[in-house]
């Protein structure tokens, strides 16, 4: 399996995501710089996090018009997998390649910790080894992670079961206590509806190791790893 | 010409930065301060002097990269 990594200035997840399919999980995995218009055969596509282009103008809008992202779109408009954490969330929906926006967090300060998911489907290839409900424990750190889309828009998503991850606590009761910045319906991740795209604010790639905190990561990057190219086509 | 474009957020959205500094206002003993509401404002230099491609330029800037139309709402005029 070979993960193509797409590397922006002001990337800086892009070698936590190298660690996590190359050493733990044993991918080839190709770091593509954003002006690259090859992506070297990957099978897959991963949007790292980070602050692409210091967040000028709007997080993730610089880097949705970088060369690459003409490729990374039409590799998933042909239902091909791609999975953009944080950073890479925010270049998705300014793709469009996801629906909504992800707005300033409501208490406006940067949230850097450990957050409980509730997986919420497991109807989707980034979730394929683990059951409806159960809980992951993954690290956020942003500032501006406030999923936001017009009611339409979410009721749709809630619909067509494309809302992936949401914030829980540690029971996976969904509160607003355990929101960490404000988003709709305590949405951690969305795939659009094919279900070949995956946004998440979480960071999988850093839950990797017991010595990191957490190994829930692997799951997520493990299910893509396996099931990520039945869509295609 | 020069474009100067006003970016805010729509007003379904709530803003947490205006609503910060609408609280330092009423700190500072400010009495009879409404709602704060934080932008961009934008300046767009152009060769052309034909005003109305200038708009349609400027207005297609808003929609591609200027603005995410999603959560934020933009005006501009022209300046020749």
């Amino acid at each position: 399996m070979k993960i193509g990594i797409i590397v922006f200035p002001g990337s800086n997840c892009d070698h936590d995501a190298e660690y996590a399919f190359k050493d733990v999980l044993g991918c080839d995995v190709k770091m593509i710089w954003h002006k690259s218009h090859d992506l070297e055969g990957a099978d897959m596509i991963f949007l790292p996090g980070g602050f692409s282009y210091g967040d000028y103008l709007r997080s993730g809008s610089m880097a949705s018009h970088s060369p690459v992202m003409k490729d990374v779109i039409e590799f998933a408009n042909q239902g091909r997998p791609v999975m953009g954490v944080c950073n890479g969330f925010q270049v998705l929906t300014e793709s469009h390649l996801l629906p909504g926006a992800l707005l300033r967090n409501t208490h406006l300060k940067f949230a850097c910790k450990m957050t409980t998911l509730r997986v919420e489907t497991e109807k989707s290839i980034f979730t394929q080894n683990m059951n409806k409900g159960a809980l992951l424990e993954i690290p956020i750190a942003h500032g501006e992670g406030n999923y936001y889309a017009d009611v339409d828009v979410i009721n749709a998503l809630e619909d067509n079961g494309q809302v992936v991850f949401r914030y829980a606590d540690s029971k996976g009761n969904i509160t607003e206590d355990v929101n960490p910045n404000g988003s709709i319906n305590n949405i951690a991740g969305i795939m659009n509806k094919k279900g070949n795209v995956l946004g998440m604010m979480p960071h999988p790639e850093r839950a990797v190791a017991h010595e990191l905190g957490s190994a829930d990561g692997v799951h997520i990057l493990k299910s893509l790893i396996e099931h990520g190219l039945e869509i295609v086509g | 010409m020069k474009s100067k474009i006003n970016v805010t957020l729509k007003s379904s959205i709530l803003d947490p930065q205006g609503t910060a500094v609408e609280h330092a206002i009423e700190a500072l003993g400010y009495n009879g301060v409404g709602s704060v509401r934080i932008g961009k404002y934008i300046e767009v230099e152009f060769d052309s002097s034909d005003k109305s491609a200038v708009e349609a330029q400027t207005k297609e800037l808003c929609e591609k990269l200027l603005t995410n139309t999603v959560i934020e709402t933009y005006s501009f005029e022209v300046e020749e």
